[in-house]
């Protein structure tokens, strides 16, 4: 008998206790929990007040040395591929044009003042497939391709997804490669007929 | 008990100010030979089930909710989220309103129905103010107590009707719930009547008014009313399936409940009538303890409080904040218990629930036989 009455006691003690607690943080919602971080003194007294985060609107930044979306900086890329090849699920994808030789200064030099050699026509990043292991950004030789501390970039169309860093339109690439190709055959039929003359030179002094 | 013994500050008004006087005029209105008045009378409550539970039923619990759990709620519809529950409505009325092929399809359709109906009929004798009843019943209370079992019928038709393990499981729980937690329920609003000697819902409230406001209202009329009071009210949690007697529905368990297999406006039905009986068993405990629309604040010497706060006008604000005031401790309990398992629900019902109704029924008997 003294068990029944102690649980209706028991029953009523605790409900009263939890509607007590329930009750404070309603009245508390009046005003927001502290901003505190971990490292904070206080950051155990701030249990009161709302928490939620409206999120377009209020955004915890990101720390500044995180690895999130890729990004490429196209002036500073030799087009050498180190990130194509490091890259363990081939999110990126790469083609390159050699620069003719009265380009180069054109193409110009990366900002540590390393002569590039290689137009970058396709440089795409499927952040889609990207995984954000940062293999790619370490294997970088000049650090042109780094993260960036933008966490939300959702897209309604995959394809938006697929990011172009590419530093020739279309146009200009088939030019550049024209050229190349005309700088090779010229090349070529230059080296032919050289070795015809050395031929017939050599037929002349026999 | 004569209709003078209402304290009336004077309001200027078409239709008097005497005890339902607004009703009776409306009663008496007919147009065409059609009986007009009668339908509005029946509109006034649907229309306030309808918005109440628009805003303070959805939108009230989605904002107290939140708070209690230091969250925000709806923000984003409306300043502070509040058309959010308009959207809501938009969205449910656009819904495919769906019957499952291995349905029992009369029983599916008809099962809101009845549910609604049973919600909605016991807010006939609601009094809404002293000017103001749907049915002035002499048998008001009782009226009330038995047309809600109805509901049952109507929890029954849907789960059954659903043909889903879920729906039925949570019609039956739900069903015993009801049925077992109208014992105690009828017993401590028996303590009430007592108290007042009538069954008649405005005479109940009309015995409750007096010049010291609160002092006068049964929850303070005996020294074991406030008995009575708490058991109704923990009873009548089980009745309209609040947490923590939310077994019908357990989310977590039930997916839920009854009305799992309902969609669009069924379903929008469904939840009408649960948020219209939450209001119905508010005012029900606050007409029978806490004097319905009489208002709680005393004379004090020559400020006349309680002159000055009664009235047809003032009596429905007094009883719609009370009914509200229920339904916020109802909501607050939701989100501070857990849900009972079930057999703790019955062992809550008969072992201790029941032999305290019974005691309390007694011992007011007693108070009123042997009264100082």
């Amino acid at each position: 008998m003294s068990e029944y009455f102690g649980n209706i006691k028991t029953g009523a003690v605790t409900i009263a206790t939890g509607m007590g607690i329930t009750l404070k943080h309603f009245f508390n919602a009046i005003h927001r929990k502290g901003d505190a971080g971990l490292d904070d003194v206080d950051y155990f007294r701030q249990v009161d007040g709302l928490c939620t985060l409206q999120y377009p609107r209020e955004v915890i930044p990101t720390p500044a040395n995180a690895r999130y979306r890729l990004y490429n900086k196209i002036e500073d890329c030799i087009g050498c591929g180190q990130c194509v090849r490091a890259c363990p699920i081939s999110c990126i994808e790469m083609e390159t044009i050699k620069v003719a030789p009265d380009d180069l200064a054109v193409c110009g030099k990366t900002s540590d003042g390393q002569q590039k050699k290689f137009w970058v026509p396709v440089f795409d990043i499927d952040v889609a497939k990207c995984m954000t292991c940062g293999i790619c950004t370490t294997v970088c030789p000049t650090e042109c391709l780094y993260h960036t501390p933008v966490a939300d970039f959702s897209e309604f169309d995959r394809s938006n997804m697929l990011y172009h860093f590419g530093n020739l339109t279309r146009l200009e690439a088939e030019a550049k490669r024209r050229k190349l190709a005309e700088i090779q055959a010229k090349a070529l039929a230059d080296k032919e007929k050289k070795a015809a003359e050395a031929k017939l030179e050599k037929k002349d002094g026999e | 008990m004569s209709t003078t013994a209402l304290s009336q500050f004077s309001i200027p008004l078409l239709m008097g100010n005497s005890l339902n006087a607004w009703s009776d005029a409306l009663a008496g209105f007919y147009l065409f030979g059609l009986p007009l008045g009668l339908v509005i009378i029946a509109a006034i409550p649907l229309v306030f089930i309808a918005l109440y539970s628009l805003t303070y039923g959805v939108y009230g619990e989605r904002k107290i909710s939140a708070f209690m759990q230091d969250r925000l709620g709806p923000m984003e519809v409306g300043k502070w989220g509040i058309l959010q529950t308009i959207a809501d409505i938009l969205k449910l009325l656009q819904k495919e309103d769906i019957v499952p092929a291995s349905a029992d399809k009369f029983l599916f359709v008809v099962g809101p129905g009845i549910l609604f109906v049973g919600s909605f009929l016991a807010f006939a004798v609601l009094p809404f103010s002293p000017a103001f009843i749907g049915a002035s019943l002499n048998v008001g209370l009782f009226f009330a107590i038995g047309i809600v079992a109805i509901e049952v019928v109507g929890i029954l038709a849907a789960g059954w009707g659903s043909n889903n393990k879920w729906s039925l499981y949570g019609a039956v729980r739900s069903v015993a719930q009801i049925v077992s937690y109208e014992i105690p329920a009828a017993i401590a609003l028996l303590c009430g009547a007592m108290m007042a000697g009538t069954l008649d819902m405005q005479k109940i409230n009309i015995l409750q008014s007096g010049s010291y406001g609160f002092a006068h209202f049964f929850l303070f009329h005996s020294p074991i009313a406030w008995l009575p009071f708490l058991i109704y009210f923990i009873a009548s949690l089980a009745e309209v399936n609040r947490a923590p007697f939310d077994i019908p529905e357990a989310e977590s368990e039930l997916v839920a409940g009854y009305f799992t297999e309902y969609t669009g406006m069924k379903f929008a039905v469904i939840f009408l009538a649960e948020y219209g009986s939450m209001f119905m068993v508010s005012a029900i405990i606050s007409i029978v303890f806490l004097g319905g629309w009489n208002s709680p604040l005393p004379n004090l010497g020559g400020v006349a409080l309680n002159d000055w706060t009664n009235g047809p006008v003032w009596g429905a604000l007094w009883i719609i904040s009370k009914g509200f005031f229920f339904i916020f401790v109802q909501m607050w309990l939701r989100w501070t218990l857990p849900r009972l398992r079930v057999d703790q629900l019955m062992y809550l019902c008969w072992k201790v629930l029941t032999p305290f109704a019974f005691i309390s029924f007694v011992l007011t008997a007693i108070w009123e036989v042997y009264r100082p």
